[in-house]
């Protein structure tokens, strides 16, 4: 029962994000997420602040379209409509340095993951303290300790700088 | 015209070490308490950095490799580069058919001001007739400054 209660609370907090594109997305973009053909040693697009232009771009197999458009691009720029630049630049960089910038709302995922399962701990310590744990000895009840302070008073425990100390005897209460 | 060139020297420059002065002067084996150490290699003045790179992106034929190392090691630095240097940059995109570096640039000074806001439209004023003549339109005017 307890292992299985904890399955269901992994899958709901702990899920992964998925994969910003399919593989033959990527593909397309010249971008080779397979594992067997991930190879350091070639060149590949990365968005990096500190890296403002990367080694490769980002789409790399063009079709016709962008082809004719790289070559309008040799041409005087003041020709370029506004889309155009637009999709010139998104032909080499993925994301925009804003883009790049912008965080996520995984904190909260990660934040709800965590009280999940200390929730879940405390449920269990609970539980536990119920039904495992027996009873508390006796000479904690509150008689027995009304008894066992008075008893300490009257044997002036730590007269000094303790317990004796902040009992005033001639008012018979606690200074 | 403006001295806003001269005036903004200073808020360019994103750390000043203060060592550029009297390297020389004073042999360090005397040791009094307000003299240090300093190597007495010559450093290289702000001029000079300037310039340096101004030449870099100014080669004719610079190949698409040579902007690219060029732009992101000079992001590297822990500085914002002069107009000058930025429109050397913007030039050599424009002899290698590159319109989309040339905005990646803007984006890039942009984004090394940091929390400096009055860096960035200081040199967008100062490129201005470049990004006019060459064509080059900012991200602002692309709509790509906002998410």
């Amino acid at each position: 029962m307890l292992t299985s209660r904890a399955l269901v609370r992994g899958l709901k907090s702990g899920f992964w994000r998925p994969l910003s594109s399919t593989s033959s997305v990527q593909a397309a973009h010249g971008k080779d997420m397979s594992p067997d053909v991930l190879d350091p040693s070639v060149q590949q697009y990365n968005n990096r602040l500190d890296t403002p232009l990367s080694d490769v771009p980002f789409v790399r197999n063009l079709n016709s379209e962008q082809r004719q458009l790289k070559e309008k691009e040799k041409g005087p720029w003041t020709k370029l409509t506004k889309e155009e630049k637009i999709a010139l630049y998104r032909l080499t960089h993925e994301l925009t340095y804003p883009e790049m910038r912008r965080g996520s709302s995984e904190w909260k995922t990660v934040l709800g993951g965590v009280f999940i399962f200390l929730g879940f701990s405390g449920m269990l310590v609970w539980w536990q303290r119920i039904f495992v744990f027996g009873e508390v000895p006796h000479t904690l009840s509150d008689e027995w300790v009304e008894k066992q302070t008075q008893r300490m008073i009257d044997m002036r425990i730590n007269p000094v700088g303790g317990f004796a100390y902040h009992w005033d005897y001639v008012k018979k209460q606690w200074k | 015209f403006s001295p806003v060139g001269k005036m903004f020297r200073p808020v360019v420059r994103l750390s000043t070490s203060g060592v550029r002065s009297l390297t020389r002067t004073r042999p360090c084996y005397s040791a009094p308490l307000a003299s240090r150490c300093y190597s007495h290699a010559k450093v290289e003045t702000d001029e000079e950095f300037d310039a340096r790179w101004v030449t870099y992106f100014s080669k004719p034929d610079i190949d698409a490799w040579e902007l690219k190392k060029g732009m992101n090691t000079l992001i590297g630095y822990d500085l914002v580069p002069e107009p000058k240097i930025l429109d050397s940059a913007l030039r050599a995109c424009r002899r290698l058919n590159d319109l989309a570096s040339a905005i990646r640039i803007l984006e890039a000074v942009k984004d090394k001001s940091g929390p400096h806001k009055d860096i960035y439209p200081y040199l967008i004023q100062e490129l201005q007739p470049t990004l006019i003549e060459l064509g080059i339109s900012t991200p602002e005017d692309l709509g790509m400054d906002i998410l």
